[in-house]
This record gives C-alpha cells, structure tokens and sequence, in this order.
C-alpha cells in the first residue's frame, strides 16, 4: 500500500470523526468540578484580592507554589518497597505542561536516604588507571569549562508495575519516574584529562557518597561523548534528593547510571559487574538468560492529560497533552489515537524539541462525551517505532521489569473518569 | 605590529608563569585544577571489588562465623536464613525459578559474580550502618551466604583473598548482551495509521486490582 492511501485514508477519517463529534458534543456536561469560588469574588462584585494589600516583597524569600496547588505533590506507592529510604516517589506528570520539570517535582529514587552534604566537604577523587589520581573541590569543578543541557532522566524501571497488565492508576504512577531540567555542568573528558587517562582505560566506575555507595560501570566511550557532572539543575543548586552538591549525567541512558552525591570516579580496563547491574537493572527473559548492560532508554510516550488523575470534566473541546522522548536521539513524530490503536493521527508537537529530553505533544479536539481509548506512539528520529506491550513482551516474555516503553492506554468513560486499562493488540 | 609583539611576549610570560606553578605545585593537567590524592586517601575510598578479585583486601572468615555476624547484623531484613522477611531481599534459595511465573533473585539463583556480594556488603551494608563491617567480617557473611544457597557444604569453610577467585556462582553463563538494537529496533517501519486492527477489547483494567495509592482523582 501506498503511503499516498494510508494518508488519504486516515484524512478521511479524521474528518468524519470530527464531524461527528461536533454533531453532538457541544452540550457540555455539567462540570463535576464546578469552579464554584465565592459569589464575593464573581462578577459583578469586586474580589478581595482588588482591594487588600497582599504579602510584600520579603514575605517569600525562597517562593513556593500557590497554596491552590497544594496537591501537586510527588507521592509514594507504599506497598512497593520495604522502606521509605530505599524507594521512589513519582513525578505529577498529569498536573505539569511544557517539557521543564519544576526542581521540587521531579521524581526520586533512593537506595539509602538522602545524603546531606556540606558543600565544603564535598570532594571528587579521581583513581585507578590514571597518570596521577586527583582530588577536586566544588570550587575546582566550578572553574573548569562549563555546559548546560537539557535531558530527560528516566528510572529503567517506569512503568515496570504495568509490565503484565494495568496495575496502577494514573500516569503519576504509571510513568511518573522521569524528569527534564536543564543541568549544568563539567563535562567529563575535561576532569578525567587533568588526571590523565592510561592507554587501557575502557570503562569508568562512578560512585556515590551516599550510604549505598551507589556504584555502576559506564563505558569510557559514552563517558567522553557526552557525560559530565552536574552541580546546577534549572538554574539553581541541586536539590539534596537530586544529588547535592554533584552527580553525573548520562543522557539518554537509565537514570541508576546518573550516579548522585558523586565522590570518586575509578578508571578501569573491564567493567565491575555491581550489584545494581547484575541483580537489579538486568532484563530477565522467558527463558531464564538476562540482559545485561541494558543502558539505553527507547523511545517512549505517554498522554498526561486525559489521563486517572486529569479527568474529562466537560464535553466539547478539549486538550489532550503529553509527552514524548528518546535515549537515542530528537523526537521526530507523535501520533495519537482515539479508539485503542485502530486508527492515528499525528499530533502537535509545540516547544523545543531537543535530543535526550521530554518533547510535549497536543492534540487538540471536541468530545462528545462517548468512551474513549486514548494512546500515544512516538517516533525518534533514528527510526524507531514505540512498541506495543505485546510487541515487547513477545520478545521480552512475562517476567521482565524494566525498559517497558510499550504504548498506555487510558479508557475514557462516558462520565469522564479516566482507567487505566490494556487493550487486545 | 608594535601592539602584536608586546601581545607575545606577554603570552610567552603568562606561558612561563604557567610552567613554573605547573612544575612547583607537581600539577599534570592541561587546566590545572584540582590535586593529586595521595595513596592514603585513594586507600580510605577505594572500597571496590571486581569480578577479577581486584580490590579484595586481605583477610578471611568462615561460615559459622559468618552465622554469628549474620543472625546480629543481617537476619533482622534478610531473615534467619536468608528467606528475606517482607518485602526486604532474600538472598538464598530460587534456584530453578528463572523461567517460572514467579522468578526469585538470590544471590544463589541470580547473581553472576561472588565479587558483587562482597563489593556490596562492604560499601551498603548493613542498611542503616554502612561501611562498619571489618574485610573479616564481610569474607565470613559472604562464606555464609554460600552456605546459605548450599553452594558450599562445610560450615567450617573458609573464604579469603588467596581462595576467592575459585568459587564460581552457577548463574554466571546465563548473562547476555544488549541485543535491542537487532531485536526490538527490527520492528522499525513506517507505523500503520488506519484499520490497524480489527477489534479492540479492554483486556486488564488497573481500577479492578485498587492497588493505587489515595483515589485517582485530583485532591480537592
């Protein structure tokens, strides 16, 4: 078939679609979450805040968000772990827009706590196959050549409760091990070039300050092209959580690699096979073998909004937002679909689109008010096409926990609840 | 041209500078920053271990005195005998289970390398109180966690830099590489965009399994 017929035939079916939606979905449901406020503050009255001084200039000295949105929130799956200090809590993905994620949101996964150090007491060591092991200060990272980038940083194991079936119900939970800030930074080749690299170095072991110890294997290769050690994230220091003072940034690799509260880089010539890359972070497949060293993040979507926890509240237009990324480059295409992957349409994809980082797509549209099975499916600029979760556990089997970039479903109800659900393929 | 040659000369100067604090201060890098470590605080951080037993410090211990520390420092998460109590990790036992419906990762079932449990122990554990336990200590925890996964027989077994290398963990050989660029990428195509499928019928629905933390809706 011609791409000329895929073309006219999903024009044609677009637009009926559209028609018939605009036929009967102007009504509008009575919003169950009428913005009722207080009649005070409505037209044609005049609202407090028109007549009373607010909090001066030196009320905030560091701002937080309106107390309106107090419920956006990171939050916990309790029953995931066995503590609060080895766990993770989940992004708001369904409360925020563009491809920033705001400092205090993005998401955090721990092995040991937060460690809390003094900026003072914060040293890199730098050992094993090098001309001369070195030492840094904060100070010293800060003075050497400098850049910021944004990336996307993605726990290997999102979405890895969804991977036999729908599990969890909102894309907090769902999708919610990801962020995207700008960071800046030191990148690598400079700091590993003060101490000079033997002719056999291949593979680097970062490693955390932390009571984890956080260590992992990272080839020397990926490490010279585009890893460095951030200090600053959105601007600012690096919240504790994220790895204050320092981590690493491995862009477009699983997000364990981006080692925080880094303290030491050793230079090795064969990786060290850590635990958290042999009895965590490895792809167990049907038969029992395991995939190890499985770095990169594939390409991924997801619909934030619609979404569990962002329900359809009215018929008539709406927006349908979400986002899109790629550990192996620039997102190229978003496609959106309306009936649980029958028919596509290709959504707006609006901001930067930058390699290794979230790219926000929209698909904007009238609902009238009839069930829905909404899904996303992203194509990277490589070529690569976000698989089903059949597709993946085709190849994959039933057992495997991370890489799940296997296309979500959400099932819009006719009241405008959103489940999250899995569809035949 | 006046203007260039007092602009060399300064830059054959600042040159000069940089030499001499190069030389004087013993400093190698081409920014000169940061400083050399010494072999004392490379000792005191160098805490890895590889597969190839570089990094194991002398010392030795065998499982019953493993038992000892373990049953004190490890049984309170780990259990008695390894089993892992709630959602805290076994270590022994799963053997065979890989391929079932229900995988279990020991150190026994799962874990390549004997050099990862010692590597581990020494710079994580016990949770809560890391980096507390003696290269003894951890080489008799480690001979007990064989013992535990009946990979040794003898409780008198004794584990030590000079015999580490000869225990082999039976799931070593059952590690691949990352095949994804000629598995999963092969499904690479230009994606079908209408009448993909015939029917489409909800299979899993994650309301039914309430397993999500508070209500899926928005907090008033």
């Amino acid at each position: 078939m011609s791409n000329n017929k895929v073309n006219k035939a999903t024009r044609r079916g677009f637009l009926a679609g559209t028609a018939g939606v605009i036929g009967t979905g102007l009504a509008g449901l009575p919003g169950r979450r009428a913005a009722a406020g207080s009649a005070a503050n409505l037209p044609p009255n005049i609202p407090d805040a028109s007549k009373a001084l607010g909090d001066g200039v030196d009320a905030r000295a560091y701002g937080s968000p309106s107390e309106f949105e107090k419920h956006v929130v990171r939050r916990n799956v309790a029953w995931l772990t066995a503590t609060t200090e080895s766990s993770v809590n989940f992004t708001p993905l369904h409360e925020l827009d563009g491809i920033v994620t705001p400092n205090g949101l993005c998401f955090e996964r721990h092995h040991s706590g937060v460690a809390e150090i003094d900026p003072a007491d914060y040293r890199l060591m730098i050992n094993g196959l090098v001309d001369k092991p070195m030492i840094f200060t904060l100070d010293d990272l800060k003075r050497f050549p400098r850049v910021s980038k944004f990336y996307f940083l993605e726990c290997a194991a999102n979405s890895g409760m969804e991977w036999r079936g729908a599990q969890l119900n909102g894309c907090q939970f769902t999708h919610g091990m990801v962020s995207c800030v700008q960071y800046t930074g030191v990148p690598l080749k400079h700091i590993l070039d003060e101490a000079g690299l033997k002719s056999n170095a291949k593979w680097l072991m970062p490693e955390g300050g932390d009571a984890a110890g956080m260590n992992r294997s990272l080839p020397l290769d990926k490490a010279l092209e585009d890893c460095f050690i951030a200090f600053k994230m959105n601007g600012e220091a690096l919240r504790p959580g994220q790895g204050y003072p320092a981590r690493l940034v491995v862009p477009g690799w699983e997000g364990n690699m981006w080692v925080k509260w880094i303290r030491r880089i050793e230079v090795g010539d064969q990786p060290w096979h850590t635990r958290e890359e042999t009895s965590k972070y490895t792809d167990l497949m049907a038969d029992g073998s395991s995939r190890r060293f499985t770095w990169i993040m594939d390409a991924k979507s997801v619909i934030t909004s619609p979404s569990p926890q962002a329900p359809l509240e009215n018929k008539g237009r709406q927006v349908l937002s979400g986002l899109a990324w790629s550990g192996r480059g620039k997102i190229q295409r978003v496609d959106v679909s309306f009936d649980g992957g029958k028919n596509w349409r290709t959504a707006r994809i609006d901001g930067p689109v930058f390699s290794k980082c979230l790219t926000r797509f929209y698909y904007d549209f009238a609902w009238d008010g009839s069930p829905m099975l909404l899904q996303s499916r992203c194509i990277d600029e490589t070529g690569y096409v976000q698989p089903s979760k059949h597709e993946l556990r085709r190849v994959r089997g039933e057992n495997s926990i991370y890489h799940n970039n296997g296309i979500q479903t959400w099932h819009v109800m006719k009241s405008g609840e959103v489940e999250n659900v899995e569809v035949s393929g | 041209m006046l203007k260039s040659v007092a602009r060399v000369s300064q830059f054959l100067l600042a040159a000069l500078i940089w030499l001499f604090l190069v030389e004087s201060t013993g400093l190698a890098g081409p920014l000169a920053l940061g400083r050399e470590a010494t072999p004392k605080e490379v000792a005191g951080w160098d805490i890895d271990v590889r597969p190839d037993g570089q990094g194991l410090p002398p010392g030795k211990g065998d499982a019953r005195q493993g038992e000892e520390i373990f049953q004190e420092r490890c049984a309170a998460c780990h259990g008695e005998f390894g089993e892992g109590l709630d959602r805290w990790p076994p270590l022994a036992g799963g053997f065979e289970s890989l391929a079932g419906d229900n995988p279990v990762k020991t150190v026994g079932s799962y874990w390549p390398y004997l050099s990862t449990v010692f590597d581990y122990i020494r710079r994580a554990m016990p949770f809560g109180d890391a980096q507390s336990l003696t290269p003894d200590e951890i080489y008799a925890i480690t001979a007990y966690i064989l013992y535990l996964n009946d990979l040794v027989q003898d409780e008198e077994f004794e584990l030590s830099r000079q015999n580490f290398l000869s225990v082999k963990l039976p799931n070593e050989t059952n590690f691949i590489p990352d095949p994804r660029p000629l598995t999963e990428l092969r499904q690479q195509r230009e994606p079908c965009m209408a009448n993909c499928k015939s029917a489409v019928r909800i299979l899993s629905r994650a309301r039914v399994l309430d397993v999500t933390p508070e209500s899926g809706k928005k907090s008033e």
